[in-house]
């Protein structure tokens, strides 16, 4: 088992096209860290740099203290899983995991006590003979698993392994993650654009945008405490509202996430809203409509047995639910 | 479409027979002309029953050939056909399918350059190049020699365009899987790429043994003994002159035999060479 730390990483292709601008994280040893961010924002490239599959431009990356810069993927003891699972089609799957066991020059007895284990830990025992054509995606997805933990590496990495999977199955393989991850104890470094697997996995995760980590902290950390408005909006559906105002003599946002406001008489209305759409999911029924003059747009997420209908509403919230942003830079002032 | 006119059908049926009379009432012919004796071949009409003489006249041109024109068993004739197919195939295979995997896979200065000289000899075909070429081939002293017959002819244009295809096709993640997993270039060669590419070489197999079984030119030019004759080329040289003077027994039945390797070849590899065309295996 191994931390990682990353120092001040960077990557451009050109001078001109710089697509990670300076991460910088320590990686606890058996830490499970998600990497999450909009498509484009770098956070696989950041993942292909330590697994050694993109060079780094600038910075270092260090795996159990080992510098890994100048290092093949072979040599960081590491495993992958890939996007697409990238098993290879014309190996059974004992053959799929095995590979890299007998390309290392493991004994045949220690190849199958593995790859056996690993079966048996992902429920594979039975498929082991197939090829991986002949199994469904959640399979398939274990399968691509099962060749990262039989090597026993220091890290995983995941590169958005869920995202070919359909809806249920994701939950699925969610929780199985969640369980192996206990069960193994590995570091883990797992990118994703999804926030609720991001909020759910993660013991610590990283918000990137543009090549730029904007926030790390534990999942409720970031989600309480945005440390700018690019993750105010990221995280959380409906993303938090942000109102232009005037506080203490300067421009501010002030955020407010749907569900701390409620609605109220007019007397005690911090902010009035002009409703003009209604979605009731159920289990509670968000509210959209604009407040103010310059007609910011506003979301309110209200039990549903609360009766709604278009036209105004008075709404109220508790001081310590309110986050302000600088309009120029996006970050946090805390006050 | 499915459509159910009769009218259409019997019309269709009609073109389809009269399509395959047209190909195979020749090769009938050439099979009953093979079972004849001279005299009977040129009687006037010629019989379409085969006649008794199919182990004599078979016989004797595996064993020693025609009496008139060249003189070489056509056994001589189809191992040299044989090898020279097989070396075209096999060659061109392994040339082109290396020369794909460094264009795809490896980065390189003046890559696109080098696949796109490849490319570019496709509008050289052998009949174009072939006066200087048989200038090297005499030169370096590989008349009347397998290498002569073969070289000049392996390298492939269409092959490693094939190939390079079919590789881009690969996805990077398998390759990137392999690196993770500790596969060096070459290791990723022959277990990943080697194993996806099988149908795609059964494919070309066929594909160029037929091509190299039936060039006529280059063997024309570059054999002048009777023991290096490929079989084509055979057929070619048992013709000297008149009608009356061919021993049209002994060619037909010399023909039948040269058509038959490439036959086999497509028939037995025809599950593979249709799904090499059709499917990849991904």
């Amino acid at each position: 088992m191994a931390g990682v730390s990353l120092r001040d990483v960077r990557k451009s292709y050109t001078p001109e096209l710089q697509v990670i601008h300076g991460v910088s994280m320590e990686i606890a040893d058996g830490e499970f860290v998600v990497i999450l961010g909009p498509s484009g924002c770098g956070k696989s490239t950041l993942l292909r740099m330590v697994a050694g599959l993109e060079t780094i431009t600038a910075g270092e990356i260090s795996i159990g203290g080992r510098v890994v810069n100048n290092l093949e993927p072979k040599d960081r003891d590491i495993a992958m899983v890939f996007q697409n699972y990238a098993l290879y089609p014309h190996m059974s799957v004992y053959d799929n995991m095995s590979y890299g066991l007998r390309i290392r020059g493991l004994s045949k007895d220690e190849i199958s006590v593995r790859v056996r284990k690993a079966a048996d830990i992902l429920e594979l025992s039975k498929f082991l003979d197939r090829k991986p054509r002949a199994l469904s995606g959640g399979q398939r997805q274990r399968v691509a698993m099962g060749r990262a933990i039989v090597r026993e590496p220091q890290v995983f990495l995941f590169d958005e392994p869920l995202s070919n999977l359909d809806a249920k199955l994701r939950v699925q393989m969610r929780a199985e993650l969640q369980a192996l991850h206990r069960r193994l104890g590995t570091t883990s470094l797992f990118v994703t654009h999804d926030q609720i697997e991001a909020m759910t996995l993660a013991q610590r995760m990283i918000v990137m945008n543009a090549g730029r980590a904007e926030q790390i902290g534990a999942p409720l950390e970031v989600y309480a405490r945005p440390a700018s408005t690019f993750v105010a909006g990221f995280i959380g559906s409906p993303p938090m509202n942000l109102i232009p105002q005037e506080r203490q003599g300067r421009k501010v946002l002030f955020g407010i996430r749907p569900e701390h406001l409620e609605p109220c008489g007019e007397a005690e209305a911090m902010l009035v809203a002009e409703v003009d759409l209604i979605e009731p999911l159920g289990a509670d029924t968000l509210i959209y409509g604009h407040v103010g003059n310059e007609g910011a747009r506003i979301a309110a997420r209200m039990h549903s047995s609360i009766a709604a209908r278009p036209g105004r509403l008075p709404l109220r919230y508790l001081p310590e639910h309110v986050h302000y942003f600088d309009p120029a830079s996006g970050k946090r002032i805390d006050s | 479409m499915i459509e159910n006119r009769p009218a259409l059908t019997v019309l269709s049926h009609a073109v389809l027979i009269l399509g395959v009379l047209a190909v195979a009432f020749p090769l009938y012919v050439t099979f009953v002309a093979s079972t004849l004796r001279l005299e009977e071949i040129m009687s006037v009409p010629m019989p379409l029953i085969p006649g008794d003489q199919f182990l004599a006249n078979y016989s004797q041109v595996l064993a020693a050939g025609g009496t008139t024109g060249s003189k070489a068993p056509v056994s001589t004739m189809l191992f040299n056909s044989t090898v020279m197919a097989l070396a075209i195939a096999i060659g061109k295979i392994t040339i082109s399918i290396i020369a794909s995997f460094a264009i795809v896979y490896f980065r390189f200065p003046f890559r696109n350059f080098f696949f796109w000289m490849i490319f570019v000899t496709l509008m050289l075909p052998v009949e174009v190049r072939i006066i200087p070429t048989f200038k090297v081939v005499s030169d370096l002293g590989m008349l009347n020699t397998y290498a002569g017959l073969t070289v000049p002819l392996i390298a492939s244009a269409t092959a490693t365009f094939l190939f390079r295809q079919f590789f881009m096709t690969v996805p990077d993640e398998l390759a990137e899987a392999a690196r993770v997993d500790g596969a060096g270039p070459m290791r990723f060669f022959w277990d990943v790429l080697l194993p996806l590419s099988k149908t795609s070489i059964a494919a070309l197999f066929v594909i160029q043994f037929i091509y190299g079984w039936n060039q006529y030119l280059w063997p024309l030019l570059i054999t002048s003994e009777e023991s290096m004759y490929t079989a084509v080329i055979g057929i070619s040289r048992m013709l000297v002159g008149g009608d009356a003077a061919n021993e049209w027994n002994l060619i037909m039945a010399t023909a039948i035999l040269a058509m038959l390797p490439p036959a086999l070849v497509v028939i037995l590899m025809q599950r593979w060479f249709v799904k090499g065309l059709v499917e990849t295996e991904k």
